[in-house]
């Protein structure tokens, strides 16, 4: 076995990850275990200044209720969510984050993050939910009250170390195992408590560009399904893994287009004019009653678009030159003001690009683009797994304590396994999170957690024949490669390897090919389904029989094994709902109608670690009293 | 390729334990080249796997040489434009260069506080109890007397 040093560390909660919601785990927990005098160790797997999905930047906080101000109400954006969902949510859990939201929000703007206003003082909203921000800074402000809140409360904070597999006790989780990415250690982490904030998954499927611009994925690459796995292997219930998120962005470079859609109003239109949401209008009877209502949901108005590029009406257009003089023909008496607001509006316009998607600013730069000047193309991304925005994928988690509802076995955000908490994209059915909630909902966790530790904390029992175990499975990769490098001149074709990156594409093709990836066009079917479980199950012998030269490698190698797992979940879940409710992101062509009446209902799975079989189960949907 | 060193200006952060891009890279794609042996020169850093860059310019932001920039993604950006961040305190400066040879610079504010500042707590009054659903710097930080509850 690779000569790897075991670096063993004890602490009473740790939160694994380091994206807005470990964030919100570790600002909020650090609190009150300084109070309570407990100890907190985070570990994140990149720098925390610039790691997760908001590493770039952001140009909007996409949750802001603003019940303070009467703007809206916590009832208010449950309707949001169920309807954007088509009926599927936790209400319990996707209350609780709107409830505490706006006061992260309120946080952010005390650390430092600039949200526009009005002249009256107002925050400038992009639409009823969103604020505008200049979040260039975002994620270093929010990782700066993270490491603050640690310092202040004695914790720990572990960066570029890689968390694979989950410690557990029976069905108690009592740590996670990993490995440095940048030196020859092994790291054991026991806990009374684990937060799990690992982020979603990207490269499950195989994304639309597949040279250079392979890594050009909406959602960032390395968000590997970390959270997924991790839940997964400790025998936890998740839910909703077939409420994969497809966003339609302008293609390619895959630059935001809300700043477009809520803020400059602007139209899409297929290849010959036509706006697709107003043509295609009799399709959304077909969904009732969730296409009939407003705002229609994100996946709907994926569909509408989806058909005009089936009938070979693409491409489709973000009509932002329209956009633009319309807004400016408000001011078409006044030249000067004129000119101020065409500065103004080019100023908004890239600044949204240049905060987020900075590949976006040179695609429009390469192309000569000047959006008043010419439309641009959109298209749907290929699927990502991210249960923080319009997708669902996560854990299945306990809910408020203070609400009566079927969903209460412990904590709040307490997985089914004891002790272990999920958060942002690793819990599920509470969709519309995104930035601000995911950190809210680590805040609700990190609190949550230390009660457990402080009611039923005990001291961990660590199995160490088992961590022998993990140890010598994790480094497996390195061993393979010291042992048959040798035999043939090519080192990276070897009948006794793969390497990792080769892995990767065939778990991508099998996606996109039979999960309803990119060249499927979004469709799948049971007989489709089934054959890709079959070629799946020969991928996952394959797994342990990936490659590594180095640590790099070796974090390659078990980043696929974590998509892989969630593919699977993601295949079964697909594969058990016998219909079609969310066509926008896939399409079941054998069962292509919405059956309300079987299957208004979560689809949860369970791996159980002991047999190795999976478990799919439909549990009930509960509706707030008189929302 | 995604993002790339400009040899001329790279000193591999003058042999310190760690360059900034291989610290800040969020997908782990920097590395030194310490003698040489990779093939990119003695103490020069390279993208190891430009494939898997998102673009994200956080090496390049970070640079204390400005020894790094983005080349679009070869296999759909025509060549000839830029996006090049200068990034201060409070601030950043971009620099768009189109492919037509045109410019446009825009500066937007990045925070409105000193670096390092952030107090977790926000100076907004705590409570200290640990089975309320208030989190510890609630109700006042949401701005209301009291945390909304289910009707």
């Amino acid at each position: 076995m690779a000569n790897f040093e075991t670096v063993e560390v004890s602490t009473d909660l740790l939160i694994v990850g380091g994206g807005f919601s470990a964030c919100g785990a570790a600002t909020e927990a650090s609190y009150w275990a300084k109070k309570n005098g407990l100890k907190v160790v985070m570990v994140d797997k990149a720098a925390l200044d610039r790691s997760g999905a908001v590493a770039m930047g952001l140009s909007a906080i996409n949750q802001y209720v603003g019940v303070k101000d009467g703007e809206n109400t916590v009832e208010d954006y449950i309707r949001y969510v169920r309807q954007d969902l088509m009926g599927v949510s936790r209400e319990d859990l996707v209350y609780n984050i709107a409830r505490h939201v706006d006061s992260t929000v309120h946080l952010f703007e005390k650390w430092g993050l600039k949200i526009w206003k009005d002249e009256e003082g107002k925050y400038v909203h992009e639409g009823r939910w969103q604020l505008m921000i200049n979040g260039e800074s975002y994620k270093i402000i929010i990782a700066e009250a993270a490491k603050n809140a640690l310092a202040e409360a004695g914790g720990e904070l572990y960066e570029r170390v890689f968390i694979v597999d989950p410690l557990m006790d029976g069905n108690r989780c009592v740590g996670a195992v990993g490995f440095s990415t940048r030196e020859n250690k092994f790291y054991v982490f026991k806990a009374k408590a684990v937060v799990v904030g690992m982020g979603g998954a990207v490269h499950v499927f195989r994304p639309r560009s597949v040279g250079e611009g392979f890594g050009r994925s909406w959602y960032p690459p390395f968000n590997s399904g970390s959270s997924a796995y991790f839940t997964i292997r400790a025998g936890a219930e998740m839910t909703c893994q077939e409420v994969r998120f497809i966003p339609v962005r302008f293609k390619d470079a895959y630059g935001p287009v809300g700043a477009w859609f809520l803020l400059f109003k602007s139209r899409a239109i297929s290849a010959e004019g036509g706006d697709y949401m107003v043509e295609r209008v009799d399709e959304l009877q077909n969904w009732a009653p969730y296409g009939l209502a407003k705002p229609i949901p994100a996946n709907l108005r994926n569909y509408l678009g989806m058909l005009d590029v089936d009938a070979g009406l693409g491409p489709l257009y973000m009509e932002t030159d329209e956009a633009i003089q319309k807004i400016a023909h408000e001011f078409k008496d006044d030249p000067k003001a004129f000119k101020r607001k065409m500065k103004e509006l080019e100023s908004e316009a890239w600044e949204d690009f240049l905060d987020m998607t900075i590949s976006q600013a040179i695609l429009w730069a390469s192309l000569n683009v000047k959006p008043e000047e010419k439309h641009s193309e959109i298209a749907a991304c290929e699927p990502y797994f991210i249960g923080s925005h319009s997708g669902a994928s996560g854990a299945w988690v306990s809910g408020p304590e203070d609400m009566d509802t079927p969903y209460k076995w412990g904590y709040a955000n307490m997985t089914t396994a004891d002790g272990l908490f999920a958060v942002g994209d690793g819990s599920g059915a509470s969709s519309h999170k995104f930035s601000s909630g995911s950190h809210t909902e680590g805040r609700i966790a990190g609190k949550a957690a230390i009660k457990y530790i402080l009611e039923k904390g005990q001291e961990p029992t660590v199995d160490m024949t088992r961590v022998e175990a993990l140890k010598k499975e994790i480094l497996t990769p390195m061993d393979l490669m010291v042992e048959n490098k040798g035999k043939m001149t090519d080192p990276e074709i070897n009948t006794a390897y793969i390497m990792p990156r080769q892995f990767l594409h065939r778990l991508q093709k099998i996606m996109d090919e039979y999960a309803g990836g990119v060249t499927a066009a979004f469709k799948t079917s049971k007989a489709l389904l089934e054959r890709g479980l079959e070629l799946m199950s020969l991928l996952k012998e394959d797994a342990g029989k990936q490659a590594a030269r180095d640590l790099h490698e070796l974090t390659r190698a078990w980043e696929n094994t974590q998509r892989m797992w969630i593919a699977e979940s993601h295949i079964r879940s697909m594969l058990f709902r016998e219909e079609t409710r969310w066509p926008g992101y896939y399409f079941r062509a054998d069962t292509p109608k919405m059956d309300d009446e079987n299957w208004l209902c979560f689809v949860n799975c369970r791996w159980d670690p002991g047999t190795g079989e999976w478990e799919m189960m439909k549990k009930d949907i509960w509706n707030i009293p008189g929302v | 390729m995604p993002s790339y060193v400009i040899t001329e200006k790279c000193d591999g952060c003058k042999g310190q334990d760690r360059t900034a891009c291989m610290y800040i890279c969020p997908n782990d794609l920097m590395v030194l080249d310490m003698d040489g042996s990779a093939g990119y020169g003695e103490m020069k850093a390279y993208n190891r796997d430009p494939q898997m860059c998102w673009e994200c310019m956080c090496c390049v932001k970070l640079c204390p040489q400005q020894a790094m920039d983005v080349r679009g993604y070869a296999d759909f950006v025509p060549l000839g434009a830029s996006a090049t961040p200068l990034r201060g305190s409070e601030d950043i400066m971009w620099t768009v260069k189109f492919r037509d040879g045109s410019i446009k610079r825009f500066k937007f504010p990045t925070r409105t506080t000193p670096e390092g500042s952030a107090d977790p707590l926000g100076g907004f009054a705590t409570h200290d109890d640990i089975n309320s659903e208030a989190l510890a710097t609630e109700p006042e930080s949401l701005g209301l007397d009291a945390i909304p509850t289910p009707k």
